[in-house]
């Protein structure tokens, strides 16, 4: 096994526990942190299904969002459902006969890269050319994107420059799973492409991309406009006073 | 007028370029020892103030899903930077909400996460220092809790609920703010925010018995601790003596005649307002919640209803069923809380009430949704009936009625600029340039509709409008009650 399999195989192995493990800690931990009181922002749903298709139209359409900043929305809504079609897409490396739905996306998959690079580039521009929101960036915000552009850009790439080896690339990703280290194509473009998304999912569950599983906890949106109808009442607020 | 800028009002709203600083000298006065003590907080700044807050920042991430997952969510997306009403006025950054929100979190990140703890400056950690904290009692009382970025926000971030935290932490190390620690104490000790004795609050009703026998020729009655009573009516003190709050018991006290309604104020519970939210205290906001419990269980009423009041609402409709229930005592056919507008709707739905609207055809009505009866409560069973029911209520009670534009109500709706515990003279100039995107929207009405009056339901706007107006060249009688109209429009002695 050469230095680069094995640097590799390490580099996944461990991204993939930090990321599920890490992920797992934050989930447990939000869940387990009462809300004391109700704080849902109104006019908000009175049943629970309500807020089932409330949460829906937030993670599906990004409606806040759109209500606040359309070119915001705009950029967002492309680079995420871009992501999310790349994603599916990606499926064929790590599944060995894959499902005949995922054969047929793969297509819209590909250009979905272009929709994600335009939406990355659009919001990065704003983050620079926008007062406001140059005023509240961080290094980290800008190294984020550097880091989901670098990733896309040696995606398309691959598929659209260069070319890779995508054989020898899925048996490396089945070897992993299967724990039956296969080689690591020596392509540097590949190389990168696999380091940057090693390295995004170490870092996810340690920055701002919690946002992912932090919006099905945020109390002004999840909870139930029922304050009067039903009784809110959680541990540690449970002592009356006397 | 002021020694600083009032801001102008443009043709149509612009987002203002960003001025640093441009308010970093605004803070409210510092609360003093008696304030202090009588709330469980240090008199002054503690030695180890920073051990102090820091501990008192990880309790509360552990106690407040809300805070926790506001803290890590942000992606610095920018939605929010230009809904804030004290932004739009003020043009200071750190006014923007996520700003706003980032001097905490970035405290936060510090000491309580990986990447803040190993590399601070890669995502804008830093430690707590003397200026870190004034920055906080400067900007945390620049936030009138209005809620309005949490609507934008596509996580739901809510400022209000950090500002609390802040707050709570500054009261910890001993930093309160002494206008909102002298007004709890005053609930602690006499029963109200104003002060006002139980006698002085006797003769006051009486005298206003009077006024309204002597303007109407009608005998109603404003009774005080009467036992028995079928409903209690807890109201912000304003509403005793100030203009135009009393107009709005007056109307109050018309309906529930005209209705046949028997009904009391009780001098135990003679404040519906309760500043324990705007601290973000738990255990303050339950005590002085509690107060309304026991003057319920003491005159044995069967309902209790809130005046025109918006953060008392607010604690009344989503905290105390939490904090002061359960409300089991009560009559289960109506709603527990209940608020002056839905007892006034539905008598106008059953045809109870008898209502003139010319005689209000001077007037032509706009309406101020306040921030929180329409961001944290509802008022019927229908989502959104916290915008529906009051305009029901004035379009019963007037001829012309006019709405601001779309983007400025609901929802949607601007802070007067008083909000959350900034109702003081030593904010003025903060409560001033706070008030500017509300102003903007009144002056398109003024200008289109000659609106000459404006209606709200929430005793800070009230106040906040009266001091605010004129800096903007409105009549500072131009704000009013709502059912301040009612009771011009009831004809009183035809229905009873």
């Amino acid at each position: 096994m050469s230095m680069l399999t094995l640097g590799y195989s390490v580099l996944f192995y461990f991204a993939a526990f930090i990321l599920f493990a890490g992920l797992a800690f934050r989930i447990y931990t939000y869940a387990k942190t009462p809300s004391p009181l109700k704080i849902v922002v109104t006019p908000a749903p009175t049943t629970k299904a309500g807020v089932v298709y409330r949460m829906w139209r937030e993670v599906v359409l990004f409606e806040s969002l759109f209500r606040s900043s359309k070119w915001t929305w705009v950029f967002g809504w492309a680079f995420h459902f871009g992501m999310l079609l790349v994603l599916l897409r990606h499926l064929r490396y790590i599944i060995e006969t894959p499902w005949t739905w995922v054969n047929m996306i793969q297509p819209f998959g590909i250009y979905a890269g272009f929709l994600m690079l335009l939406g990355l580039l659009g919001l990065w521009a704003r983050r620079i050319l926008v007062d406001r929101v140059r005023y509240i960036s961080a290094p980290s915000d800008h190294l984020m994107l550097a880091m989901i552009v670098g990733i896309t850009a040696t995606g398309l790439l691959m598929k659209f420059v260069s070319g890779t080896d995508v054989i020898a690339v899925k048996n490396f990703m089945l070897g992993l799973i299967y724990f039956d280290i296969q080689p690591m194509p020596e392509d540097p473009i590949l190389l990168t492409h696999l380091g940057l998304v090693g390295l995004l999912m170490i870092v996810f569950p340690y920055s701002k991309l919690l946002h992912a599983p932090g919006v099905f906890f945020s109390p002004t949106r999840t909870q139930v406009d029922n304050p009067r109808e039903q009784r809110h009442v959680t541990p540690w607020a449970k002592d009356d006073v006397s | 007028m002021a020694d600083y800028e009032i801001p102008e009002l443009k043709d149509i709203p612009v987002i203002p370029s960003i001025k640093e600083g441009a308010m970093a000298h605004s803070a409210p006065f510092v609360s003093r020892a008696p304030f202090q003590e009588k709330l469980g907080y240090p008199d002054e700044l503690v030695d180890n103030w920073q051990e102090v807050a820091i501990e008192k920042l990880g309790d509360m991430t552990k106690k407040y899903r809300s805070l926790k997952v506001f803290l890590d969510s942000c992606v610095k997306c920018g939605a929010c930077t230009d809904k804030c009403h004290y932004f739009l006025g003020t043009t200071d950054p750190k006014n923007m909400p996520v700003a706003r929100q980032d001097l905490l979190r970035k405290v936060y990140r510090r000491y309580f996460t990986l990447a803040g703890k190993f590399f601070p400056k890669l995502v804008g950690a830093t430690d707590l220092t003397k200026e870190v904290l004034d920055d906080w009692y400067s900007y945390y009382h620049q936030c009138s809790q209005c809620r309005r970025c949490s609507v934008f926000c596509p996580y739901g971030i809510d400022t209000a609920e950090i500002s609390m935290a802040a707050r709570e932490i500054l009261d910890t190390v001993g930093v309160g703010q002494k206008y909102c620690n002298e007004i709890i104490g005053k609930v602690y000790e006499i029963g109200n925010n104003l002060g006002l004795p139980g006698p002085a609050l006797k003769a006051t009703l009486e005298d206003l018995e009077e006024d309204v026998e002597d303007d109407t020729g009608v005998a109603v009655k404003y009774p005080l601790d009467v036992q028995g009573a079928d409903v209690l009516v807890v109201t912000p003190s304003a509403d005793f003596f100030a203009e135009p709050h009393i107009d709005g018991l007056i109307g109050y006290g018309k309906v529930l005649h005209q209705a046949g309604i028997s009904w009391t104020l009780s001098s135990h519970a003679s404040e519906a307002g309760n500043f324990g939210m705007f601290l973000g205290s738990y255990d303050n906001m339950k005590r002085v919640a509690w107060r309304i419990r026991e003057a319920a269980l003491d005159l044995g009423v069967k309902r209790i209803v809130v005046g025109e009041c918006g953060h008392a609402w607010r604690v009344a409709y989503q905290f105390w069923n939490t904090i002061a229930g359960p409300f089991d005592f009560l009559d289960p056919n109506y709603p527990v809380p209940q608020h002056i507008i839905e007892v006034t709707h539905d008598l106008i739905q059953r045809g109870a009430l008898n209502l003139d609207p010319s005689a209000n055809d001077d007037k032509r009505v706009t309406f101020h949704d306040s921030c929180n009866v329409a961001r944290a409560t509802r008022m019927g069973n229908t989502p959104g009936g916290q915008f529906v029911l009051p305009r029901e209520v004035i379009k019963a009670s007037v001829n012309h009625y006019f709405d601001m534009a779309p983007e400025t109500i609901h929802d949607s709706t601007f802070c007067c600029g008083g909000g959350g515990g900034l109702l003081t003279d030593d904010l003025m100039e903060l409560r001033v340039k706070g008030a500017m995107p509300r102003m903007q929207a009144l002056n398109e009405v003024v200008k289109e509709n000659d609106v000459n009056y404006l209606a709200a339901i929430c005793a800070i706007c009230k106040s906040q409008f009266t001091k605010t107006l004129p800096y903007y060249n409105f009549p500072m009688d131009m704000i009013g009650s709502v059912h301040g109209l009612v009771s011009e429009a009831i004809q009183l002695g035809t229905k009873e």
